[in-house]
This record gives structure tokens, C-alpha cells and sequence, in this order.
């Protein structure tokens, strides 16, 4: 069945973009810049890649040249290793054979960043993820006006809408009391990438003492490296005895919740921050006690927002529920059309970023 | 509502039974006695009918937020449940209100009468008054699908810890015909109520599928053996010359079988029967298709009391001479059934479901084999020394079903579930081998295991032939063996068969489609003696 997945991967129905792309246009190997001969987060080995930030389904191994944030690069390099990796400030313009590139804030995780491309006056901004909220922790998005603009749409249907950041932490707070109080562990299940970090600048005031997992430790180093002011946290290893840290939170990925790993605090509360928790049937389903509606993506608001900061005409969706929102944006007097990625969103099972 | 919101929170968020029925006892106890009411009557299945339309709601709820129809029917399935798709999707409450469960359940109770703009009104009022879970839950009782993972056992649990009363006395006066209209928290829980108790059937004790060969029960000696039946489980009221029948899912039916009323004239006061009720004619019982046809009917015509009448046949006795026996061990209890039937008139509709005698399991055994050809669905086994309990206990009671007709079937469309499985493939279609062709011949959606739907979802995102709607067409290489009670045949059905309480009963990842069974195979089983019956629910022990 593996020689169908190409074509089964794709999103349903609902018109593909066909018309000639003149700025970018999807091949086999990623979304393309003839002009500048470069791809931006190609899903398969090319000379040149533009990366928009370090989450895996869009920052690969194989590329021969990576262009990515000065603040995004250390978590690339840290996450695929010896790289030809260049550099590039937020709103630094830099020209790439016929094309004119340069890369603004996102919000999605720090140093993540949309990419935007003039080639002949025309302008592309292609969003890679986005949140248009600030975090706390990310360099706030900034709308980038484009002709046409390609976003994301995880949480693109009217059912997602975030409430204010500072609401969900507070719920997080009397949450993990309460679990100290009966001297239970909290362990909570986050991307180790980005949510993790914004959930510690979050929290980290509260006084108790947070654990992190190996996987979200090892991020927070290099982000402390690179000067990000993150608050402490004990690392857990083999030799961590959980009883000499009482009523503490465990930031783990979510893939970590049910394993042997996290045993080790026994009797633990355990709970998700992830967008997909707005829904009673996932929260339900992932047999966490609790669920924090907590994303980094855009919800249903953000992404209309963004995209009407825009002032584009023409907005092709990449990934989410590309279906619908496209015929809602196309009901909006918008060119709507869907451009097939293989990149994801936030997933419900915490595997991929 | 915000109390009520909070406790259904608390529920829904635990699975530890302990933490529901502390949860739930701190509610009874302090909540405003109609609310307390209310909530009891909504735990025990006493639901106000649907206010309004799916159709209205959805319409109503998609014109508040501003969106195209077509945008929150995408949603809904993505939710997977329509109550929270609306409470997702309205814009956030323009004002605060705290009206009381008992106050928003008059109000939905007054719509019945309502017109529609008025209906519209008091249901848009509402929504934009409300927030979050209290805005789900609304909506949940408007539709009349409100549910919560709390049993009617842990609830009256809840209920005594909360009033200090015994917990088989709640049990008692929790049954019968009552809405919070009908009565109040002080007359269903607090005060004495003779006129009521006359009509008070027990709670039903009820048996477990046996899980392994019954010579792990012991001693055949200390059992008693019955057919299980395949009616509706029944109770049998004669008190103070009245009569009064009661099925399993508590709703008093006593008009729907006016044969029984015999009851009155030969059985001695202060009885109560356990038993079931079964279409019965020439002296034996009919399909079970045939007693759904008295079901639904209020009044029964002649014609078909003449063409399906119908018998309790009887196998337990609760209440003798106005004493409550459940504590007598079943075999002098049993006694007791056989002499009050004998002073019944033979081939009446009042009988005795007849102990079935065996020396050894093998003898049982066969017994159960042949228990088709009793139109009866497997046999019973009870403890002989054992009290009549309330509600299901392991231990006593088993029930020793025929065992399931199974099919190799393979898997060409899949459907992502409802509610708690909404993000999941879990509804699937099968069909069976016709030559090279694939012929479809059941839908099943229950059997398997969390982790397993978790690989088949993703084994289905790789391998979708083709989508309608929200149903993918897939690549016909799964192969799952099907469980069944019974086949007919059926002209609606492509497949000329339909299957009766199809579900999986494993993945066959050892079976490549090729191998799996064709419709030839199933047709054989319809030469086989008639399995056929209708809907479960209220059904059975
Ligand atoms: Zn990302
Ligand atoms: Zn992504």
C-alpha cells in the first residue's frame, strides 16, 4: 500500500491549485521558488532550503544549504546536526538569484519566522506555522503584506477559539496546587519544542519546583545558550528520585505520559497542553486527567485575522482543514485555493510537531 | 447551572468511581432541593423528549455565529457531537445569568407549547447567557441526549451517602413512572409514600455473560438451570387488586398486555414475579420480531392480541403474601414461583420458565445446544443458595449464551466515530468475497480496542481509495472476523442478508481479503434454524 500514499495523503476534495505559479509552486521535492532556485521546508533533499522554523515536518535532514532565523538556527542545528546552515535577521532583505527574500516573525515558537518572496514586484509571504497571539515567549507575529499569502489552517474551522493565554496558565496553576497539596506529582505532556518553553516562562513564577523530561531539557539548553531567559528547571535522569521533589510539575513530551519513564512519579496527575484539548472527544480519548487548551497555532479568529492583515488577494492553504476553510475564504471574496505540503499541524497524538 | 456544570465537570473528568460518588454526594447534599431532583431524574434516565429539532438547532446555531450552514456541518463531525459543536461555535456569552438546573429545565419543559419564533427566542436567550460547559450541557438536555458516565447503582450510592438512608430503600423509590413535574424532592426521598409503594416494582437483579467453561462454577448440585429467553424482561406486580407490569428499562407497560391481567384474579395478594414476556402462541414462544410488534403499541387491537398474544413466563419470585423474600435463598423462592403458577389455569398467559435438569455440564451443555429449537437464546445458571441482588453482581447469576455465528470479513469503507472516538476510523463496512467482486454485508463499530482503532485510523489516513462525505473508501485488505446472533434474509440489502447485532470480535491480521469467507458461506448459514429477532435494550437478564 505504500505506492498509494502519495496520492492518498493529499487533502480532499475541493479545487487544487492549478493556474501557473509565478513566485512558488509545489514540486515533488517542496514548495519552489523558480527565480531563486530554493525550496522552503522541502520534504525531500534539494541544494537549497529556506527554513521557516525547527519542527520536524518542516525542518528535514539532506538538504546541501539551509537558510534559517539567527534566534530559529540553534534549535536546527541541535535537532539535525552537522548542517551548512547561513543565518538570517527578522525583516533582513537578501537577494537569492532572481528573487528578493526575507523572513518576519511568526509566533509559533521562538525564532520562527513566515518567508516572504518578491520576485518582479510580486509578493509571496508563505506562513510556515503561525499564532498570531503573543506567548511570552516568541517574537510576536507580525502580518506581512503580500499579493498572495499560503497559511496554514490546523485549527482552520470555527470551533477552535483560544481564550487569553494568561486564563489557561491560571488553570494550569490550580491544577498542579491542588495536585501538590495531596503530594501528587503534575505531569504534563508538551511539544518539546515551543509549548514546553512557554509553558515554563508561564509557570515558572509559581515557586514549585518544574522536572523536566530529557527531550524538553535538552531544548531549554540551547535555547539558553542562545540567551532566551528561560526559568530553572531540574532535569530528570536515571538517578532523579521524585520523593525529594514533592507536589512538582513534570514537563514531558506527550508521548512520554503513559510510558515506563514516567512511572517514576507514581500516583501522578497527569494532563495535555494542545489545542486539539478544545474538543471533549480527543480529551477524552488521550486518557490524560486533564486537558489544557493551549496551541501554537492560529485558532479560527487568528487565522482570519492574519490574513486579512495581509491585504492579499489570493490565499492557498497548506495544511489543516484546507477544505472548508478555503470555500469559507473564497465565500470571503478571497482567490482561494489549497497547495498540497506534506507538512502537519499540531497532531492530537503529540508525535509530530 | 453553574453547580450542575461543575459537578458534570467533576464527573466527566474522573473515571475513578470513588471520586464520582463523592462528587456527586457533595452535590445531593448541598445542591437546592429541585435541582437535587432534577439531577437525580437526568442520572436515571428520566430525560425531558427532544424541545426542538437537530435541524432548528443547528440552523438557529449557525445564524447566531455568523456562519454558512454548510461551515458548521463541516464542524460537527470533526466534533463529533452536535451540543458541542454549537457550544463551540456560538459567539461568547453578551450576559451572565445563573438560573438554576431546575429553573432551565421548566423553561425547556414550557417549549413544548411554545410556537417556533418563541421557542427560537427562549433558546438563543439562553445561549447567549450562558458559557462553556453550562452552554454544552443546555444544549445536551434540549436535544434530550444528555448523558454522563454515573450508573443508576453509583448514583443511588451517592444518594444514600448523601441522605443517610439505605441504599436498597433509594433503589425501591427510585423506580416507577415519576418526573420532577409528577413529584418533589421531599415526596420521593424524604417522606413515606403508601399509594406509591403499590405500584413499586424491585430493582432488577441482572446476570453476566459466563466468561469460561462452566465447570469453574463447581458442583452442578448447587445450581439451577433455566432457558435464557429471548422477550423483555419483566416484573409481575399484584397488590391490593391491582396489577402492575414493569420492564427491565422501568417503564410500567401494564396497558400494553392486558392478558396479564389475569394476574389480578390468580395471583395471591402481595406478589411480585420476576420473569420475562414472550409473544407465545401453540404453545410456544414466537420470534422475538413478533413480540416488537406489541411493544410500541398504547392500545392493542384485537386483531393482534388474537395474532401474537402474549405470556410472562415466570422464573422468580420477589414479594410473597406482601413480604419481601429476596433475602430466601432462590431454591425455596423458586418453590414458592411453582406453587403459585399451579394455582393458576393451565395454558393461560401467566406460566413457569422450567428448570432445566442436568447431572453433569456436559448434559447441560447439550441442553444448551438445542436451545434454539426452544426459541430461547442459551440457557440461565443461578446459585440455588443465592439472595435475589440488586442490579449486576458478579457471582450468582450467569447467563451461558449460544455461541455467536462469525464471518471473516473485509473492510472497504470507514467512518471516524462519535463523541469520545470522534478522531478516530472506527465505523466501518464490510463486505464479503461474491467471485472477484466484494459484496457489502455489515456495518461495525464495536468490539475493538483503543489501541487498535489508533492503527487502524492511521492504516486508514494511508490508504483511502476515495472519500464521500466523511466516509473513506479503502484499500479492501483488512480482513476482521465478525460476530453475530443471527441472519435473515433481507431484499433491502445488496448482499439479499443482514446480519443481527453485528460486531468485531478480532483482527485478523494472519488473513490476507483474499481468504476471506464469500457470501455463499453466509448464505449457507440461513438454511440453519432461525436466529432471527428484533432490537435489544430492555431485553433479557
Ligand atoms: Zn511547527
Ligand atoms: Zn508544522
Amino acid at each position: 500500500m505504500r505506492r498509494r500514499r502519495a496520492e492518498c495523503n493529499r487533502p480532499g476534495p475541493g479545487p487544487r491549485y492549478s493556474r501557473a505559479m509565478s513566485v512558488l509552486s509545489v514540486t515533488e521535492h517542496g514548495l519552489y521558488c523558480p527565480a531563486g532556485d530554493f525550496y522552503i521546508d522541502p520534504w525531500a533533499p534539494v541544494d537549497r532550503a529556506l527554513i521557516t522554523h525547527g519542527h520536524s515536518d518542516h525542518a528535514r535532514p539532506g538538504h546541501r544549504r539551509y537558510l534559517a532565523t539567527d534566534t530559529g538556527a540553534p534549535v536546527i542545528r541541535h535537532r539535525l546536526g552537522a548542517i551548512a546552515l547561513e543565518t538570517i535577521r527578522y525583516a533582513e532583505t537578501r537577494r537569492i538569484g532572481a528573487a528578493m527574500v526575507s523572513f518576519h516573525p511568526a509566533g509559533h515558537v521562538p525564532g520562527s519566522a513566515q518567508i516572504r518572496v518578491e520576485v518582479a514586484g510580486e509578493v509571496w509571504v508563505v506562513s510556515g506555522d503561525y499564532k498570531p497571539g503573543p506567548d511570552g515567549l516568541s517574537e510576536p507575529f507580525e502580518p506581512v503584506p503580500c499579493h498572495t499569502f499560503i497559511s496554514e489552517c490546523t485549527f482552520g474551522l470555527p470551533v477552535f477559539r483560544w481564550r487569553p493565554q494568561a486564563q489557561v496558565m491560571a488553570e494550569i496553576r490550580d491544577w498542579w496546587a491542588e495536585n501538590a497539596a495531596q503530594g501528587q506529582a503534575s505531569l504534563l505532556g508538551a511539544y518539546a519544542l515551543g509549548k514546553a518553553q512557554r509553558l515554563l516562562v508561564g509557570l515558572g513564577d509559581s515557586g514549585g519546583p518544574i522536572l523536566t523530561h530529557g527531550a524538553i531539557e535538552a531544548t531549554c539548553r540551547v535555547m539558553r545558550a542562545q540567551g532566551i531567559a528561560l526559568p530553572d528547571t531540574v532535569p530528570v535522569t536515571p538517578e532523579t528520585d521524585p520523593r525529594t521533589h514533592p507536589g512538582a510539575l513534570v514537563l514531558a513530551p506527550p508521548s512520554a505520559l503513559g510510558s515506563t519513564w514516567a512511572r517514576r512519579f507514581g500516583q501522578a496527575s497527569t494532563g495535555l497542553a494542545s489545542g486539539w484539548m478544545a474538543l471533549r472527544g480527543v480529551r477524552r480519548r488521550r486518557a490524560a486527567d486533564r486537558g489544557f487548551v493551549l496551541s501554537d497555532h492560529a485558532d479560527w479568529d487568528g487565522l482570519n485575522a492574519a490574513i486579512r492583515a495581509t491585504g492579499a488577494e489570493r490565499v492557498l492553504m497548506t495544511h489543516g482543514y484546507t477544505g472548508p476553510f478555503r470555500r469559507w475564504l473564497a465565500e470571503q471574496g478571497y482567490d482561494a485555493g489549497i497547495v498540497a505540503t506534506a507538512w502537519e499541524g499540531e497532531t492530537t497524538e503529540g508525535d509530530a510537531e | 447551572m453553574k453547580r450542575f456544570a461543575a459537578l458534570y465537570t467533576a464527573l466527566d473528568r474522573t473515571t475513578r468511581t470513588t471520586a464520582k460518588v463523592e462528587a456527586l454526594a457533595a452535590y445531593l447534599a448541598e445542591a437546592p432541593e429541585p435541582d437535587r431532583l432534577w439531577t437525580v431524574a437526568l442520572l436515571s434516565g428520566r430525560r425531558p423528549r427532544r424541545a426542538v429539532t437537530a435541524t432548528r438547532l443547528r440552523e438557529w446555531a449557525a445564524e447566531r455565529a455568523g456562519l454558512p450552514l454548510w461551515l458548521f456541518e463541516d464542524c460537527y463531525p470533526v466534533v463529533g457531537d452536535l451540543a458541542e459543536t454549537i457550544a463551540l461555535v456560538l459567539p461568547p456569552p453578551a450576559q451572565d445569568s445563573d438560573l438554576s438546573l431546575s429553573a432551565r429545565m421548566t423553561d425547556i419543559l414550557a417549549m413544548a407549547a411554545m410556537d417556533e419564533p418563541a421557542r427560537k427566542a427562549a433558546i438563543l436567550d439562553a445561549w447567549d447567557s450562558l458559557g462553556g460547559t453550562e452552554r454544552f450541557l443546555y444544549t445536551k438536555l434540549l436535544t434530550g441526549g444528555f448523558r454522563v458516565g454515573v450508573s443508576q447503582t453509583l448514583m443511588t450510592r451517592a444518594l444514600a451517602r448523601a441522605t443517610g438512608q439505605d441504599e436498597a430503600e433509594l433503589a425501591h423509590r427510585l423506580m416507577g413512572d415519576w418526573t420532577p413535574a409528577t413529584t418533589s424532592w421531599q415526596t420521593l426521598i424524604e417522606a413515606p409514600d403508601p399509594a406509591a409503594a403499590l405500584s413499586r416494582p424491585y430493582p432488577f437483579y441482572l446476570a453476566y455473560q459466563i466468561e469460561g467453561p462452566p465447570e469453574a462454577l463447581g458442583v452442578p448440585a448447587d445450581w439451577i438451570a433455566e432457558y435464557k429467553w429471548d422477550g423483555i424482561r419483566g416484573q409481575l406486580i399484584a397488590r391490593g387488586g391491582v396489577h402492575f407490569l414493569w420492564s427491565r428499562g422501568e417503564d410500567l407497560i401494564t396497558d400494553r398486555f392486558p392478558e396479564l391481567a389475569v394476574a389480578r384474579d390468580f395471583l395471591p395478594a402481595g406478589t411480585v414475579l420476576d420473569g420475562e414476556i414472550l409473544a407465545w402462541k401453540d404453545g410456544r414462544p414466537l420470534p422475538f420480531a413478533a413480540l416488537q410488534t406489541r411493544i410500541g403499541r398504547k392500545t392493542v387491537s384485537k386483531r393482534l392480541l388474537a395474532e401474537t398474544p402474549a405470556a410472562f413466563v415466570a422464573y422468580d419470585l420477589l414479594e410473597d403474601g406482601g413480604t419481601d423474600i429476596r433475602a430466601r435463598p432462590l431454591a425455596e423462592r423458586r418453590a414458592r414461583v411453582e406453587e403459585i403458577i399451579a394455582g393458576v389455569p393451565p395454558g393461560g398467559p401467566l406460566r413457569l420458565s422450567p428448570v432445566l435438569p442436568f447431572d453433569d455440564w456436559q448434559d447441560l451443555a447439550r441442553t444448551r445446544g438445542a436451545a434454539r429449537a426452544a426459541e430461547a437464546e442459551g440457557v440461565m445458571l443461578k446459585r440455588a443458595d443465592a439472595p435475589y441482588l440488586a442490579g449486576r453482581k458478579k457471582g450468582d447469576w450467569w447467563k451461558w449464551k449460544l455461541d455467536p455465528l462469525t464471518v471473516d470479513a473485509v473492510m472497504i469503507y470507514a467512518q471516524a466515530g462519535h463523541g469520545r472516538r470522534a478522531t478516530l476510523y472506527t465505523d466501518f463496512t464490510f463486505a464479503v468475497r461474491d467471485g472477484e467482486a466484494l459484496v457489502p454485508v455489515t456495518k461495525a463499530y464495536s468490539g475493538l480496542t483503543d489501541a487498535e482503532f489508533r492503527e487502524i485510523t492511521a492504516w486508514v489516513r494511508k490508504n483511502t481509495l476515495q472519500r464521500f462525505g466523511p466516509v473513506r473508501q479503502v484499500a479492501p485488505e483488512l480482513v476482521f472476523e465478525i460476530a453475530f446472533e443471527g441472519i435473515r434474509a433481507s431484499p433491502r440489502h445488496k448482499s439479499g442478508l443482514a446480519l443481527r447485532f453485528p460486531r468485531m470480535a478480532r483482527w485478523r491480521r494472519d488473513k490476507p481479503a483474499a481468504e476471506a469467507n464469500t457470501l455463499d458461506d453466509l448464505k449457507a448459514l440461513l438454511e440453519a434454524p432461525d436466529r432471527d429477532a428484533g432490537s435489544e435494550g430492555q431485553r433479557g437478564a
